[in-house]
């Protein structure tokens, strides 16, 4: 599973002079999709940020082949797209590349039809944590106390557990990854490609402007929310759960860093008063005993299995 | 050989989608569609078509799934009604603009509330500004001979829009009617393999549906409509083929009954106008020489034929299955913005919900409204409701109605 990033291909499949913002995740992100699955891809785009950052026609941002389509809709035409190469005998690999809105809320009705019906298509979801393509609104992803344009007072709701509720359509690949660990992602990108069926990769991906912090930093931040515990790295592959490297150890609390390093470095949390970050601290702990204890049940079955 | 047998429209249509070699159908159930549905799926287990059925979860999906599949290159087909049209409706633009040939079928029906199956056309005739040809049939058997045309028409590169073929709602789509299967030598040899504008491949780096700047996409909207324009002679050209391939021509866009001679033309779209032929029948033993006009094609509008259809006669009684609230029915609206040379015009609404029209009550309202022209010498009324055997002027294009004839009395 390891990825030497230098032996990675050079082609370069964000293109200068794009849209996006300086610092943006999204074109992070996207940079490793290419590398990782190259030419095979065909990539379907619902309403977002990633839909303008291609830039106006006739130039294109994307180094891939993009069918940009409304924001419900992703999971659909992806399901329509991967069966019509399917039947013509193309060798392709159909990602959705879509935001969180995309993803949780707008076109969560899709994506869990297509995960149902278990398209063969890689369904990545892009999570900025809010609504940035129309200005920074909340959405079921954005976290509790997060400021956004709706939510000016802070979010007063958890984030939704996505990637535990595509996990609950039993399809053969889920996992977290994050813009601050290419090479985990690159993998998981490679893993899901050579796995027949619907795939899901939930990619969290901190946006400088939506979170107001110095573009300079993304990376720095996806790392810290990892390190902190707040974004948990692992995969379900055929329904068995595994922490990956970047969260194992922090399955012990005290390997974690305080969530207030996180917190500190983004506007978005300014406002946060103590019983707020308490809040939070409670979020992730509880994220935490649900991940131990899923990993404990599954030690449990599998030596009862043996036995 | 074709096959002589009967069938409901829905299965005529399925058959079609069949006979058209479609490759992804994508669809969801809604009364009185679900039987396309149903018969394609059982076409598939069976072994009788080689397609892909996508069981999606909702109509946007529907039209979704379908649009993927006809992008990724191959023939794509779906089907509503009503209020699974409605929630196509954004995918119905995002179809068009992207030039993408696929084909559906509208089993028309009314929307909602109160929840009615019955037949009306406000659903198929709210997807006119939306960029996708639009056929309707009057029979099972032109429902199956448009749709294959509308494949053809479609993938035509003077054209490169989708196409929506109409039928209506269980006077067609589950009434049995003999119909003439043709077999699948004529159509192969009418239905070229599928041709489309670009198709998404691997490797490929380009976009569809980016961002444009406005002059683009303001250009990209005359070319449409310009490509509807054409979409005529191409129509044209498929319907003779199509003649020659079986015997039934669709060479005009229109169907013209006993027009040539009449004082009064009944135009429509849709069954009932087999009982306005009837009702014209009728009418000439009465001494009121009718005829009708039945708009096959209401995208491309058939411009031409409509007023061609209209000079020289004394009036033109439009039958309306749907209102544009607060003006009158939408087909009144396209078919009197095409005639110059006026003659005497109403908007007849009737039969909206699946309210029973018979061709007696077709002949009844031409009679009435034709004794009212020639009583007045010119009327133009857009809107003028027939309901259970009643008239109902509507405001404001009938006095008699500004004038409440009675005031409601108040507490
Ligand atoms: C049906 C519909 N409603 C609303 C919009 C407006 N809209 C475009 S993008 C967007 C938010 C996108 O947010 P997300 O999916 O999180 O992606 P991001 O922009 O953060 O990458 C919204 C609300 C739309 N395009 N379509
Ligand atoms: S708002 Fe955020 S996600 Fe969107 S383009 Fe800018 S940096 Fe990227």
């Amino acid at each position: 599973m390891a990825v030497n990033i230098r032996k990675l291909p050079r082609k370069k499949y964000v293109m200068p002079g794009n849209a996006a913002c300086p610092g943006c995740p999204e074109t992070m992100g996207f940079r490793y999709l290419g590398m990782a699955l190259g030419e095979k891809a065909v990539v379907v785009i619902p309403a977002g940020c990633s839909s303008v950052i291609q830039g106006l026609w006739p130039r294109q941002g994307w180094g891939l082949p993009v069918l940009n389509i409304v924001f419900a809709a992703g999971a659909a035409a992806a399901s329509g797209l991967a069966r019509a190469l399917r039947r013509r005998g193309v060798d392709a690999q159909v990602v959705v590349w879509a935001g969180d809105g995309g993803t949780a809320d707008i076109g969560l009705q899709a994506l869990s039809a297509a995960a149902e019906r278990g398209e063969d298509i890689i369904y990545i979801c892009v999570d900025n944590e809010a609504y940035m393509n129309t200005g920074i609104q909340r959405s079921g992803l954005t976290p509790y106390g997060a400021w956004t344009t709706t939510t000016h007072r802070g979010k007063s709701e958890f984030k939704k557990p996505l990637p535990q509720i595509v996990a609950a359509h039993r399809v053969p690949y889920v996992a977290t990854a994050s813009v601050g660990y290419p090479w985990d992602f690159i993998a998981k990108l490679r893993k899901a490609a050579s796995i027949r069926g619907f795939k899901y990769i939930h990619l969290h991906a901190p946006c400088p402007v939506g979170w107001r912090f110095d573009p300079g930093l993304t990376a720095k931040i996806a790392q810290l929310a990892v390190e902190t515990g707040m974004w948990i790295l692992y995969e379900y592959e055929n329904g068995r759960l595994r922490l990956n490297p970047p969260s194992n150890r922090l399955v012990d609390p005290s390997k974690r860093k305080p969530i207030e390093e996180y917190i500190k470095l983004q506007g978005r949390f300014r406002h946060l008063k103590p019983e707020d970050i308490e809040k939070l601290r409670q979020e992730v702990e509880m994220n935490w005993r649900e991940i131990t204890a899923m990993l404990k049940l599954q030690e449990e079955l599998e030596r009862q299995e043996k036995a | 050989m074709p096959v002589l047998t009967s069938m409901r429209g829905n299965d005529a249509i399925a058959y079609a989608v069949k006979l058209a070699r479609v490759e992804v159908v994508a669809a969801y159930p809604i009364t009185p569609q679900t039987i396309v549905v149903e018969k394609i799926d059982e076409l598939i287990a069976r072994g009788e078509m080689d397609a892909d059925m996508i069981h999606v979860e909702s109509e946007h999906s529907a039209l979704a799934a379908a649009y993927g599949a006809a992008a990724g290159g191959a023939r794509a087909f779906t089907a509503t009604s009503s209020h699974g049209l409605a929630y196509m409706y954004e995918m119905l633009w995002w179809t068009a603009a992207s030039r993408i040939p696929l084909v559906m079928a509208i089993i028309t029906r009314a929307l909602g509330p109160p929840w009615n199956i019955h037949v009306e056309h406000a659903d198929i005739m709210s997807t006119r500004d939306t960029g996708w040809l639009i056929a309707m049939a009057e029979n099972n058997q032109e429902a199956l001979d448009l749709a294959l045309m509308m494949f053809r028409v479609t993938e035509d590169p003077r054209v490169y829009l989708p196409g929506i073929v109409g039928l209506d709602g269980f006077i067609l789509s589950h009434t049995v009617e003999p119909l003439e299967l043709p077999d699948q030598e004529t159509v192969d040899e009418f239905l070229p393999p599928r041709r489309q504008p670009y198709v998404m491949e691997p490797g490929e780096p380009k976009a569809m549906g980016n961002l444009v700047p406005d002059e683009y996409f303001e250009e990209l909207r005359m070319d449409m409509h310009q490509s509807l324009s054409r979409a005529r002679q191409v129509i044209m050209e498929a319907g003779r083929d199509y003649g020659k391939l079986t015997g039934r021509s669709y060479e005009s866009l229109v169907e013209c009954y006993r027009c040539s001679d009449a004082d009064v033309v009944i135009a429509g779209i849709g069954s009932w106008m087999g009982d306005a032929k009837i009702a014209a029948d009728v009418l000439r033993e009465k001494g009121i020489r009718a005829g009708v006009l039945r708009l096959r094609w209401v995208r491309p509008f058939p411009w031409e034929e409509v007023r061609e259809s209209a000079i020289g006669k004394k009036l033109v009684v439009v039958l309306d299955r749907s209102v544009s609230f607060g003006h009158a029915g939408p087909l009144f609206l396209e078919i009197s913005s095409a005639l110059e040379a006026r003659p005497s015009m109403v908007g007849v609404l009737a039969g909206v919900g699946g309210v029973d029209i018979s061709y007696e009550d077709i002949a009844r309202i031409v009679e009435h409204v034709y004794s009212m022209a020639e009583e007045r010498g010119r009327v133009y009324i857009p809107a003028y409701w027939y309901h259970l055997g009643k008239f109902h002027p509507m405001p404001p294009y009938e006095p008699a109605f500004l004038v409440p004839q009675e005031l409601p009395k108040g507490e």
